[in-house]
């Protein structure tokens, strides 16, 4: 379980976060959602430790992130998996070498382990025969697949993707965020997405959180989300007259 | 941002550089894929530019020296003392600033615009060990070997452009090299090499891998790169030499 305890981050004067409390638990897929500038970015960067909190803390299963010695903080990092907006694959290498290069960084498995375990893995994402093959001879979705695939190589406990199916046509982005979900129940992963996409939150928001002016303004489930009378939700999720319409479908269907 | 701060940042980021790497197999997997990229590919334009400018020196030495009092042998000594002293330590250096500076802020940029770099960091990578610590020593290990090699390709360019051009003779320039050998001069060369080889892939390391925003940004830091590079090679060569040679 993730806990966030009243987190605090800024850049100078500018202060992005102002005090986010909130748990993420194992096998649930979490989602943050917000206006483009209401911290969602800077909220992950912290969870994952690429920022450090000016106030508050945050706790990994009651382990909190800014105590680690050095060693703890190399140990809880390969129990991190980021699945990257861009993906973030590294170009010179081939699909096999992205996927395998956290376990040829940090275990001492032979050759032919790693490369079984990268198979499993590749095939889990539904991406076979595509060891040889270089990032940019893949599409979009093939590359958000080799990032899930490098992200969860180690078994994480913890699964953090920014924006998984950005650039993704409506079909792939449910692909990718189906198979997110289903690995998050599979291995009891407590997963954190951030997106701006709201098939995402209908299909797969077991929790939603809603962040405004760095702030938590709205905490659920999908299913809430019909039901919330909170106006800003209502205002940022309910934007396009599609959703306006499943909306009042959802709720005259539930009265 | 001003000047110190800048200088203060590039030593914080050198001390991250130099820490044990995290996997030594991967650690000389990285330092054979840099010797590669950041020294065997450079060895032709350093040999075809060595070849030339060895050849050019010999000649403006031979056309400047004309005169019976002065013994022909003269333009092999002063070619050789041009060419070990400034022209392949300093010149080449310039040269690869340009060439290779270029390639690793580009490439370093492009990672973290790319978020490969946070990549790494997520993973519990110490990122810029795992990116700048091959190239610092397959600079340093490889470019005494460059320099070497663009001394004798000169000295031999000279030669040859005497001998084509009629204005000296072999014999004379071979007669010129042989004088007053002094092999300090080599180990100031090289001297040289060795500092201005941990510039060449430090600084424009610092210049890729703290750049922000996207492409345009990575090729702004590429042509700062190569300038703050070539201002400090001139710099240090100017100390060095008072240092050394005085």
């Amino acid at each position: 379980m993730i806990e966030v305890n009243n987190l605090h981050k800024g850049f100078g004067d500018v202060k992005i976060l102002k005090g986010i409390s909130t748990k993420f638990f194992p096998g649930k897929t979490s989602l943050i959602i917000g206006q483009s500038g209401s911290g969602k970015t800077v909220f992950l960067k912290s969870l994952i430790g690429l920022h450090t909190p000016e106030e508050g803390f945050i706790s990994f299963d009651g382990r909190v992130n800014t105590n680690f010695t050095t060693e703890e903080k190399r140990q809880w990092r390969q129990e991190i998996g980021m699945v990257f907006q861009g993906s973030a694959l590294f170009d010179s290498q081939t699909v096999e070498e992205n996927v395998m290069f956290p376990l040829k960084m940090f275990t001492k498995k032979t050759n032919s382990e790693m490369l079984d375990r990268v198979n499993f893995v590749l095939k889990r994402v539904n991406l076979e025969n595509a060891n040889k093959k270089l990032p940019a001879e893949l599409s979009g979705g093939m590359q958000k697949r080799v990032a899930i695939a490098r992200a969860i190589i180690m078994n994480p406990k913890y699964l953090f993707c920014d924006e998984p199916n950005s650039g993704l046509d409506p079909q792939t982005a449910i692909v990718i965020d189906k198979l997110i979900q289903e690995i998050t129940e599979e291995y009891n992963i407590t997963t954190i997405i951030n997106t701006h996409d709201m098939n995402s939150v209908m299909e797969i928001g077991e929790k939603i959180i809603f962040l405004k002016n760095g702030l938590k303004a709205w905490e659920g489930s999908s299913e809430d989300i019909f039901k919330t009378d909170n106006e800003a939700v209502v205002a940022f999720v309910y934007s396009s007259n599609l959703f306006k319409k499943v909306r009042q479908a959802y709720l005259k269907e539930t009265k | 941002m001003n000047y110190i701060e800048h200088v203060g940042k590039y030593f914080i980021m050198l001390f991250q550089v130099f820490k044990k790497p995290q996997r030594r197999r991967f650690f000389y997997e990285s330092l054979f894929k840099e010797i590669e990229e950041l020294g065997l590919k450079s060895l032709g334009i350093i040999m075809f530019i060595s070849f030339f400018i060895g050849g050019v020196i010999a000649l403006q030495t031979a056309l400047n020296l004309e005169s019976p009092f002065i013994p022909k042998s003269l333009i092999g000594f002063a070619a050789k003392r041009s060419i070990i002293l400034e022209f392949a330590p300093t010149f080449c250096s310039i040269i690869l600033a340009g060439k290779v500076g270029s390639y690793i802020t580009s490439s370093i940029g492009t990672m973290r615009v790319t978020e490969q770099i946070d990549a790494l960091e997520v993973m519990g990578i110490n990122s810029l060990n795992h990116l700048v610590l091959p190239k610092v020593i397959a600079t340093i290990f490889f470019y005494p070997f460059l320099i070497s090699l663009g001394m004798v390709l000169g000295i031999f360019g000279g030669w040859v452009a005497g001998v084509l051009s009629g204005l000296f003779s072999g014999l004379d320039y071979i007669e010129g090299l042989q004088m007053d050998f002094n092999p300090f001069l080599v180990t100031y060369a090289m001297i040289k090499t060795l500092v201005f080889a941990f510039l060449i892939a430090t600084v424009p390391s610092y210049h890729g891998y703290y750049v922000k925003g996207g492409s345009i940004a990575v090729g702004k830091a590429s042509t700062k790169s190569v300038v703050w590079t070539t201002i400090l090679i001139v710099i240090f060569n100017y100390f060095l030499t008072q240092m050394l040679l005085t």
